[in-house]
């Protein structure tokens, strides 16, 4: 084949020289960094604004002009206010102790599971998978209705086991570790069962520990789940001593119907304030948490 | 030795089939507490659900009476469900572009940073760590007529003030946007895991070969590749979106005059406060059909097409 | 078609310098192929003269003008990755259409619903079409123009990638190991595909590799590069015949060239393990040595036979022996102080050769021999003479 003819002179682009094209790149970062500032106030406003609003003084949230930095600070009466007219820190207590417990269930439920079904040939497996994946595309809000009728029979409503019940099965705890398990190389269970190890002990004490990233992820996506659900504990409990933080926080704008939001921005700190500090600490975790979910 | 003696094979039990017996064993014991579970929390409340749906219920009634598929044709007909199913809707087709156009947005600007992207990334992730309630009632106090620093630019702007939860216009949007706050970072950080995972010598080949700017980029490699991903952010804010109550329940409690009111927050006035149990079975009924809808659906229809 | 020049081209990524003031000359239609371990930065360079890196110093010209301000698709290069780096969301068909659809339509025509409307877009595709189909054909991939490349073999995604490349008609091919990916079969078939389609469009191949196999048997010329600079320059045979470092001798050959310590002796010959070798160096007496000397080059005989006249004997042990077949790879031990050991090949059962204590005698002639002065670098012909007695007596160091 001959040799193929030069092509014609490709179409005259302008020349990028040095200055232009540093110019050029000056322009579009100034422009991206303008949209991510915006974007960043945005999202952060309400944030300084809850935290601001907290600590000043009636006189200054009413006024009609605004400054951001208040003049007289009112924090500690705000925030004793709050403090005293709800049982915050009771409710942020709450949370923890329902987060801690339905995580726990969680993860002691779905890892043999999710071991079983990756690992193991049982019958109804096949059957117990697809009915996993059925499980994953039903909210709670589904099963709420006889959940709530059943527990209301057994009298089991306004506990802490009611507003955990319904969690104790994450299918998607069981499908995530799945994929997990399912990469873990089999020559390490043969081994462990040649040595003599029975099933449970090579779950807990063999398996487990290598997936400790993926159970990692899962806790953090739990427990910013739970800690910041609504739903169910608004229909399971009417006690306050037993309210978790959303509700806690639902309580007192009732109680307070909006008049006074020094210490409603006060309580919606002492609120928010332990997930977002969890946050900024373990960033890398949270972070890879939601990743994971993503990568189904 | 004779011949015989040396290839006599002494009899074992076949250990085979033992530790198959023992994996089976083990199988349905590890996953007896899930399905248990299952069957306590999934299947059995989803036939009484179905149970419940035909009759006509009420919470401590006496008697209940067989209804057949009246309380669907009910809902059908009931101007406050349907106003709640298209006020959902209408929320959704809001939430939906703007949560997966932004979290796009930002996570494209955001993938070539290298000093400030973990920065942005904190910022951006933080509404989705912090409690919906209380932010929502922050936002309440930002968006107040008089009081509020939104309303204050606009005044001093030159505008009206715009009562965005008081006027039965704007609640919805308003509730959209506050609702694309909290979840955009989110978002974020699954595009953002989706862009790492796009070989970067394809974004060199397309420049070899002629993709000059940045759109020419996004349309030609980054868009097609960003397939799954999409997708993926699609199916899991439209459902988020769906499943819209806290908003409603903490600050307009479907108001005013029920501009706001959204499925989820109807089915917990029939059912928590009403008690008509049969009736909020009938609406969680079609209420799951729209969420299998949105994730089923979706994802075999958009799943083939996604995939390289 | 167009020679590729590099005039003082350096790369550094902060404080370390990856690559230093690279001088190199490329012909029009020549195929040049960048050799070397991982790391010596043949990549970083080929990428420096895609444009898809920019130099610290110095300068690329291609066909004599200078390209430094030109983006990479200005440059006129095409680009074979070693991952193919196909589209994946395309078919064939349209892989091998993007450079030229890029080049042809502007934003408007491609966008993709706007560019319905385009009549100027009707007329073009077509164009595009054929010579898509030309290039197929060419490459004979025509009945894969469907698939996309997740269907693909490795060999036909190569192809794939190649007919990428050639629709462009560049300037200049720049391939990044393109066959690394194959396996050992495919590799080889490729090679002389690779080389049929160079003498067939007469164009410049950039070619880089670490396979030294690749290097010798496809290239006009063959650079070894090592941290960053060109060790050598030249035909294959040159760099086979006279390495001009230690690093060259060892790069290039199988079974690798065997080293051997040695010095400069007291009447400026060569000595080697106490023995005075035929061969004079202008080096000061007691100046430390390599000598080099390739396995293909060494004899084996029996221990104790006279070797042939002329020729350099050692004595050792057979330490193993590997049966190709064909021929044997022999590792002898040699008895010194500092236990040498040398591998050669011949065509004859070992067996044959050794004794009853496994002796065997290894011989070779002064004039294979590569003598590389302390610093690695070869010792300059005219350093060099053979010694004038051709007569000599052979030498052989009895083992200990």
């Amino acid at each position: 084949m001959a040799t193929l003819p030069l092509p014609a002179a490709p179409r005259a682009a302008q020349p990028i020289t040095p200055v232009s094209a540093l110019a050029r790149r000056a322009a579009s970062l100034l422009i991206v960094h303008m949209v991510l500032i915006a974007g960043a106030i945005v999202i952060l406003l309400p944030f300084v604004w809850m935290v601001i609003t907290s600590i000043k003084s009636p006189p200054e949230i009413f006024a009609v002009d605004f400054s951001l930095w208040p003049k007289h600070f009112n924090g500690a009466e705000n925030y004793g206010n709050a403090l005293s007219k709800v049982p915050l820190l009771r409710f942020a207590l709450n949370g923890l102790i329902v987060c801690g417990g339905i995580l726990l269930v969680q993860v002691l439920v779905a890892v043999p599971c999710a071991y079983a079904l990756a690992k193991l040939r049982f019958p109804g497996r096949n059957a117990l998978f697809a009915l996993v994946l059925l499980g994953l595309c039903i909210p709670i809000q589904v099963p709420a209705l006889p959940l709530y009728m059943g527990l209301a029979r057994l009298g089991l409503l306004n506990t802490y086991f009611a507003i955990m019940m319904p969690f104790f099965l994450s299918v998607f705890a069981i499908f995530l570790f799945r994929q997990f398990f399912k990469g873990y190389p089999d020559e390490i269970i043969h081994a462990a069962r040649l040595d003599g190890m029975s099933e449970f002990e090579i779950v807990w004490r063999i398996v487990v520990p290598s997936a400790w990233p993926a159970i990692a992820a899962f806790s953090v996506f739990s427990l910013v789940a739970h800690w910041n659900d609504l739903y169910w504990p608004l229909i399971v409990i009417s006690d306050m001593n037993l309210a978790t933080p959303p509700l806690g926080m639902m309580f007192f704008a009732d109680a307070e119907s909006g008049s006074n939001y020094g210490a409603l921005t006060a309580a919606a700190t002492v609120l928010t304030a332990p997930l977002v500090i969890a946050f900024l600490i373990a960033r890398r975790r949270f972070i890879e948490g939601i990743t994971m979910t993503g990568i189904k | 030795m004779s011949v015989s003696a040396a290839l006599a094979v002494p009899t074992v039990a076949p250990p085979r089939n033992r530790q198959q017996w023992l994996e089976r064993l083990a199988g349905i014991g590890f996953s007896s507490p899930a399905f248990l579970l299952l069957v306590v929390i999934n299947i059995a409340p989803l036939l009484v659900l179905l149970y419940l749906s035909f009759t006509n219920y009420e919470l401590g009634a006496l008697h209940t009476k067989f209804l057949g598929l009246d309380n669907f044709r009910k809902a059908v007909a009931d101007p406050v469900f349907r106003r709640s199913l298209g006020n959902t809707l209408v929320y959704v087709a809001i939430v939906l572009p703007l949560g997966v156009g932004l979290g796009l947005l930002i996570a494209v600007l955001l993938h070539s940073r290298k000093r400030t992207r973990s920065f942005y990334e904190v910022v951006y992730f933080l509404p989705v760590t912090s409690t919906l309630i209380a932010m929502a009632t922050v936002w309440q106090f930002l968006l107040h007529p008089s009081l509020g620093p939104v309303n204050g630019v606009l005044r001093a702007l030159g505008f009206h003030e715009i009562g965005f939860l008081s006027e039965p216009a704007w609640v919805l949007p308003t509730l959209a946007a506050i609702e694309v706050w909290h979840l955009v970072g989110f978002n974020m950080v699954l595009f953002l895991a989706g862009l790492s995972a796009i070989p970067r010598d394809l974004y060199e080949a397309a420049e070899i070969d002629g993709c000059r700017g940045a759109i020419d980029r996004f349309l030609t490699i980054t868009w097609p590749l960003l397939g799954p991903t999409t997708m993926f952010v699609v199916v899991t804010t439209s459902i988020t979106a769906f499943k819209v109550f806290d908003t409603v329940a903490v600050i307009t409690r479907g108001g005013p005059m029920g501009s706001s009111e959204v499925l989820l927050y109807a089915i917990y006035l029939e059912g928590y406060q009403y008690f008509h149990m049969g009736y909020a079975a009938a609406l969680t009924l079609v209420f799951l059909l729209f969420v299998l809808a949105f994730s089923v659906v979706q994802t075999f229809v958009l799943d083939r097409r996604v995939h390289y | 078609m167009a020679s590729v020049e590099l005039k003082g081209v350096g790369k550094s990524f902060g404080n370390v310098e990856v690559l230093s003031k690279i001088d190199l000359d490329i012909a029009d239609g020549e195929f040049l192929t960048l050799v070397g371990a991982s790391g010596c930065g043949k990549s970083t360079l080929l990428r420096i003269i895609a444009g898809l890196e920019v130099q610290s110093t110095g300068s690329v010209l291609i066909d004599g003008a200078s390209v430094d301000h030109l983006r990479p698709h200005e440059r006129r290069v095409a680009m074979v990755f070693q991952s193919y780096a196909l589209y994946p969301h395309m078919r064939v068909f349209g892989n091998i259409a993007l450079p030229l659809v890029m080049s042809r339509l502007n934003l408007f025509e491609r966008l993709p619903l706007l560019r319905a409307l385009s009549l100027r877009r009707r007329r073009i595709m077509p164009e595009i079409a054929s010579e898509v189909q030309a290039i197929a054909e060419q490459l004979q991939i025509a009945a894969l123009l469907d698939r996309r490349p997740a269907q693909l073999s490795g060999g036909q995604r190569q192809r794939v990638a190649l007919g990428r490349a050639m629709v462009r008609r560049p300037a200049a091919f720049l391939m990044d190991e393109p066959l690394s990916n194959l396996d050992a079969k495919l590799r080889v078939h490729m090679r002389s595909e690779l080389a049929d389609l160079h003498a067939r469009l007469g164009a410049t191949f950039i070619y880089v590799t670490h396979d030294q196999v690749e290097a010798m048997t496809m290239s006009n010329r063959v650079a070894m590069m090592d941290n960053g600079a060109i060790l050598q320059l030249g035909r294959p045979s040159e760099l086979y015949a006279r390495p001009a470092s230690v690093k060259v001798a060892q790069f290039i050959g199988t079974p690798a060239i065997n080293l051997l310590p040695a010095r400069v002796g007291p009447q400026q010959t060569v000595e080697l393990f106490g023995l005075d070798l035929p061969i004079r160096v202008r080096r000061p007496a007691g100046a430390q040595l390599t000598l080099g000397i390739r396995p293909e080059s060494i004899a084996a005989t029996p221990a104790g036979s006279p070797p042939r006249s002329g020729q350099i004997a050692l004595v050792g042990r057979l330490h193993r022996s590997e049966n190709l077949g064909a021929e044997h790879i022999l590792h002898v031990d040699l008895a010194t102080p500092s236990s040498g050991s040398v591998t050669c090949k011949v065509a004859v059962d070992p067996d044959r050769l050794v004794d009853a204590a496994r002796n065997i005698a290894i011989a070779f002639s002064p004039s294979s021999c590569h003598v590389f002065d302390a610093d690695g670098w070869r010792v300059a012909e005219d350093d060099m003479q053979p010694s004038i007695d051709t007569d000599f007596r052979a030498i052989s160091a009895v083992g200990s």
